[in-house]
């Protein structure tokens, strides 16, 4: 496929540019870069009024297959990555069973490929079954494509497993994802604890549930030497501990979701079973915490955590109800109107944490506008206004939280390789 | 004048006014429980299903009699032998009541918020009997009536909630209401039972019993459960008596007639003594009278007002 993409405001952190560009596609690499490009016989697509970002990276993603298909598959959240505006995720490995062998890294890769929509890369787990117990073959996980590793939706609770693995990593030099959470402070918790913990009647998770398990896993990393990336940091008291060990020059990441990035606690007065999640959300104060740490760049990455649930699942008691965000389809747009419109953020800064940021903490070759590099775009319109309405999701996970709620800057086009995997919400079949 | 909102699930949705609505109502319904003859023909043909997720002695037969002294058809769905235990989630079983007829429902549940999620449900109008440690808002109607049978005003009353704060809905309940209503409402727990978020409430909030007694108009002692010593939130029930039950000795740091209330069921000898219990200034007893009247006035202002 060969193709112009004619007009647009090409923005690439990685090479600091912002700047109207034609780029010429062809045989899915960028052929050429160039102010006004005009080839004769070669289709061009009109770009103007749109910005041209290098391929949004999800560093977070539960995709649920194998084993957990009535919430989504491989091929339901591809599409739904891709629609959001996403040309590369990263999959969780807390699949049945997890993905602590070749075997399970395999299966998702090759079923990710035939798709040809997103990138899929495979998280591998850091202990055997996810117990916690033993580190898992981390170096034929490596080899079969494990990008990082991570026990995702449980903490490793053992310290010395989680100094092993950060020690044992660095033969790879890939990163140990940590979801730090002292599960004793968080107990039968299912939403931030404080006012609106106690005004429902809802048994809260503080804050400091984070926290305690955030710093151990930063003295962890400054001991062993290892690459450690926090996922989904939700609270200020994460952020002042990041920035603490940052300071020494700890070799230390962090993500922040969208949900975390818009929504406070009170959002769960209605009881909606959507806004339970893992962190939860947070109150005020934590949320200014951590977009300013994501304006400053100590969060590099926004990661969506989409975490895809039946509606049976959702339909229950909010004690009942699991934990979690279906988060792909909403995160660009989100986050522009939450930080491009309204919170301050150039919409350099927001690409970069959609893109370099996530790259740098897996290391990939991906995320910047280049002669020669991958033909991976997201093309958003920052003037288009949209309602979210899960009903058209991709996903099968329809608990989102802001559904119903209209956003300002949405992904319209998504590139992956030089196919056209995206146009104006619709998936290529 | 009825209840505005579909369902009654908390305190804090109501008006002064409809508040005032209930407890005036209430106090009518009162009579016809001290009649001879306990029965008018107000909600005949009208079905009114308790579903029940919990234990309970008093609301659930309050709510039954309330219905019944009223001619309503009063169905109590006993969830131990109900197709709850096969798995029937919630929402079915709202939409199967539905279906059978049910023109109120109402639901105790453990988990807060369960009386919400099945008022989306169901087209009946809902009665939240206490849903975890969210709202049971006709316990608090009952007691705030209680204390106005005796004060005529709430207003400016200081009225001490004592105990398991962190997990009691009567607490959170009462505290809407009485807050509404003017009172100085004071919370007093041991710290570990005492819930973040208070701050902004307006409750004034004390670990020392004696402070919170303290020329106390009324004294609300709530039920320890033993469950939360072996939570670990407290050492012992022994120790949890001595620092926080409710004695002779301790009432007289309140106001010589400051009103003693409990929701109940009590623990005799840990959060009150037997003897302030059964004492004069004890109210216990009146309060579950006017549960019935409190249950009535709501079934009648949500049945009765139906159509008109």
């Amino acid at each position: 496929m060969e193709y112009i993409l004619k007009g647009g405001v090409v923005i690439d952190p990685k090479t600091d540019m912002e700047k109207r560009l034609d780029i010429h596609v062809d045989n899915g690499k960028i052929k050429a870069l160039g102010s006004n490009i005009t080839e004769k016989n070669i289709e061009t697509i009109d770009a103007a009024g749109r910005i041209i970002a290098p391929g949004f990276i999800d560093l977070h993603v539960h995709l649920r297959e194998p084993g957990l298909e009535a919430h989504e598959t491989i091929a339901t959240g591809c599409r739904a990555a891709v629609a959001g505006g996403f040309t590369t995720i990263a999959a969780m490995p807390n699949t049945k069973p997890c993905a602590d062998n070749e075997a399970v890294l395999e299966l998702i890769k090759n079923r990710a490929d035939r798709l040809k929509l997103a990138r899929v890369l495979p998280i591998g787990a850091i202990s055997k079954g996810q117990q916690g117990e033993e580190i898992s073959e981390i170096g034929s996980l490596y080899q079969t494509g494990a990008v990082a590793i991570s026990d995702d939706g449980k903490p490793v609770v053992n310290s010395e497993v989680m100094r092993r693995a950060l020690e044992y990593t660095q033969i790879f030099g890939i990163p140990v994802i940590s979801h730090s959470e002292e599960l004793h402070l968080k107990g039968d918790g299912v939403m931030h604890e404080g006012y609106w913990s106690m005004l429902l009647g809802l048994a809260g998770i503080p804050a400091q549930a984070e926290e305690v398990m955030v710093a151990r896993d930063l003295i962890l990393a400054e001991l062993t030497g290892g690459q450690l990336h926090l996922a989904h940091l939700s609270t200020r008291g994460s952020v002042e501990l990041l920035e603490f060990y940052l300071d020494k020059q700890v070799k230390v990441t962090a993500e922040v979701t969208p949900h975390h990035l818009l929504l406070t606690d009170e959002e769960v007065k209605e009881y909606n079973t959507s806004t339970k999640v893992n962190p939860p959300l947070r109150s005020r104060d934590h949320v200014e915490a951590v977009r300013k740490a994501l304006k400053k760049g100590t969060i590099s990455c926004i990661a969506t955590d989409h975490a895809p649930w039946s509606e049976e699942e959702k339909e229950q008691e909010y004690n009942k109800a699991p934990f979690g965000i279906s988060g792909l389809e909403t995160a660009v747009a989100v986050c522009w109107d939450t930080l491009v419109v309204k919170g301050g953020f150039s919409p350099k800064e927001l690409i970069a944490r959609f893109t370099t940021g996530p790259a740098g903490v897996l290391h990939l070759p991906c995320g910047t506008i280049a002669q020669g590099a991958e033909a991976d775009f997201t093309v958003i319109d920052p003037n288009l206004t949209k309602q979210v309405d899960t009903a058209l999701f991709y996903s099968k996970g329809k608990n989102s939280p802001v559904n119903g709620r209209s956003f300002r800057g949405w992904p319209v086009m998504t590139i992956v390789g030089g196919n056209i995997v995206m146009k104006d919400g619709v998936v290529a079949d | 004048m009825g209840i505005k909102g579909k369902d009654l699930l908390t305190v804090e949705q109501l008006t002064r006014e409809e508040m005032e609505t209930i407890f005036h109502t209430a106090r009518e319904m009162k009579g016809i429980i001290s009649r001879d003859i306990k029965k008018v023909p107000t909600l005949r043909g009208k079905v009114v299903i308790t579903l029940f997720y919990e234990p309970s002695t008093r609301t659930r037969a309050s709510f039954e009699l309330a219905g019944k002294y009223m001619s309503a058809d009063v169905v109590n769905l006993n969830i131990a032998t109900s197709s709850v235990v096969k798995g029937e989630s919630l929402k079915d079983t709202g939409l199967t009541l539905q279906v059978m007829g049910a023109d109120i429902i109402v639901i105790r549940h453990g988990m807060s918020g369960a009386p919400k999620m099945l008022g989306q449900y169901v087209p009946a109008r809902v009665i939240n009997a206490g849903d975890g440690y969210h709202a049971h808002p006709t316990q608090a109607l009952l007691d705030m009536m209680t204390i106005k049978e005796h004060y005529g005003e709430i207003k400016g009353l200081k009225v001490a909630i004592v105990g398991d704060i962190l997990h009691s809905r009567v607490a959170r309940s009462n505290m809407e209401g009485l807050l509404k209503l003017g009172a100085d409402v004071w919370f007093c727990g041991p710290p570990t039972l005492l819930p973040a978020g208070l701050e902004k409430t307006g409750v004034k909030v004390t670990p020392d019993i004696e402070e919170a007694l303290q020329n106390a108009q009324v004294a609300m002692m709530l039920r320890i459960q033993l469950e939360r010593q072996k939570a670990g939130l407290f050492p012992s029930l022994r120790e949890y008596s001595r620092l926080y039950g409710l004695t002779s000795q301790r009432l007289k740091l309140a106001d010589p007639h400051c009103l003693v209330l409990h929701p109940g069921p009590i623990n005799r000898g840990v959060e009150i003594s037997g003897e302030v219990a059964d004492g004069v200034q004890s109210l216990i007893n009146e309060q579950v009278t006017n549960g019935v009247a409190v249950r009535m006035a709501l079934l009648y202002l949500m049945l009765g007002q139906k159509g008109e």
